[in-house]
């Protein structure tokens, strides 16, 4: 397990324990986060899972894979921390991450 | 209006669903219409996903969205079902008992004795990209498609994506339009590699701009667009005079005009319907797959098969009233061999 803080767009911030191996965005769904779509199911074929890294946790989370760039074309005010949250997998090194949600998804 | 199309059974939407129901209505001697407003068939298997696994269908432990598609087209192909591709059924009226008159949005008109919905997630539409305050504009200075070329003739042009739809239309106005400009979020295409390369010839040699940033707010008077404010990838903001945007971001599922056709819908957005024959609350007009909803309703593609066998059994009453339906097996009914060709 690892835990993984959500921080909603008015700064309310929502600690979740997630399974090793299962992705952000399942995390969320399990745990009802809000402003969390997730509309295509983790396929990386929708924009609606988008969150923002905490700088912080750049270096451990990597970079969106190219394919992961062509969805966050569709995503709304995309940052550099942007990223999709279903292409994003919990490993141990990740407890403690957190990260912010958009104001809307797209 | 065009003269009708007459046959047993209209079906909207040619997703996996869809075309296993021609399948099952085939085996009971109904013909079919497909309808779908994508231009190909297969559905969201098609649009959102064509290369990546489905491991849930029964029997087969994986198989790509268009693996699917190809495998079921394969699967219908001897009851010739007629597809009509890139329309969008507005309008079912009931003519008879049951006999529906059914219209497209470009006007083609059927006359069918079921209608099956089976729309998934609703139609595709392009995406409305998110900026505060765009859709008093769409219609007037917004366009998401481009039906005539002419009307952007000597016109300032702000396209704004990184897809096949944005370049191809970024080269195929940039020489008609005063000035184009083309806005990605970076300077990164997805599109063709032709076409990109195509662009960056015209805009290294002065003919057209590109710029790496966001719409973040339109100005104009509400309905006529003077410009564009663009937020640079540095942060700054500018503002690109336009008479017209053109944003390419993609489609979307949008319920669409199945909400005006006097069903029972669940929380507004999934038509209700029984667990023996699939039928809405109008007779004669049948819901399956992701689109219909009943106590217990998983979104599978295995759900809308198993949907589309209980449907066809009950469209059978309506089709052949005086007709006994006998319950039969494809592995050993020779009738049934027949029909697909195989006996």
């Amino acid at each position: 397990m690892a835990k993984i803080t959500f921080v909603d767009s008015k700064g309310t911030p929502r600690t979740v324990e997630g399974d090793i191996g299962a992705t952000v965005m399942e995390t969320a769904i399990k745990n009802a986060i809000p402003e969390i779509e997730a509309e295509c199911g983790g396929a990386c074929a929708c924009s609606t899972c988008h969150v923002y890294v905490e700088e912080s946790w750049r270096g451990k989370t990597g970079e969106p894979t190219p394919m992961e760039e062509d969805m966050l074309d569709f995503a709304y005010e995309v940052k550099p921390n942007s990223r999709l949250s279903c292409q994003m997998k919990i490993s141990a090194e990740l407890d403690g991450l957190t990260v912010t949600t958009p104001v809307r998804q797209a | 209006m065009s003269e009708p199309i007459k046959t047993d059974v209209l079906i909207i939407g040619a997703g996996p669903v869809g075309l296993f129901a021609v399948f099952q209505l085939g085996l009971l001697d109904m013909k079919c219409h497909l309808v779908d407003i994508l231009d190909k068939v297969g559905g969201q298997c098609a649009e959102l996903y064509p290369e990546k696994p489905i491991y849930d269908i029964p029997g087969i432990p994986y198989v790509t969205g268009q693996g699917l598609t190809d495998a079921l087209m394969k699967q219908v192909e001897p009851f010739h079902p007629v597809i009509h591709l890139g329309e969008m059924i507005e309008n079912i009226e009931q003519i008879g008992d049951p006999l529906f008159c059914v219209t497209t949005d470009s006007g083609k008109v059927f006359e069918v004795k079921i209608v099956v919905i089976a729309a998934g997630g609703g139609s595709f539409q392009p995406k409305r990209p998110p900026i505060n305050g765009i859709e008093p504009y769409e219609g007037h200075s917004v366009f998401y498609a481009v039906r005539r070329m002419e009307q952007f003739r000597d016109q300032n042009l702000l396209i704004v994506g990184g897809g096949d739809s944005a370049l191809d239309w970024t080269l195929n106005l940039q020489p008609i339009a005063k000035r184009v400009t083309l806005l990605h979020r970076r300077d990164d295409f997805r599109a063709a590699p032709d076409s990109v390369n195509k662009m960056r010839a015209l805009v290294a040699s002065g003919a057209m701009d590109l710029k790496i940033g966001q719409v973040t707010a339109l100005e104009g008077d509400g309905t006529k667009l003077s410009g564009a404010v663009i937020k640079g990838s540095d942060g700054t903001s500018a503002t690109v005079a336009c008479d017209a945007l053109l944003p390419f971001f993609g489609l979307t599922m949008k319920l669409g005009p199945v909400t005006n056709w006097g069903l029972e819908l669940k929380d507004g957005e999934l038509v209700q319907v029984g667990t023996e024959t699939f039928e809405t609350n109008r007779p004669g007009i049948f819901a399956i797959g992701d689109i219909n909803w009943y106590p217990g309703k998983l979104k599978l593609i295995l759900s809308g098969f198993h949907e589309a066998a209980l449907m066809a059994q009950k469209a059978h009453r309506y089709v052949y009233p005086d007709k006994r339906l006998v319950f039969q097996y494809t592995t050993s009914s020779t009738s049934l061999q027949k029909k697909l060709g195989v006996a």
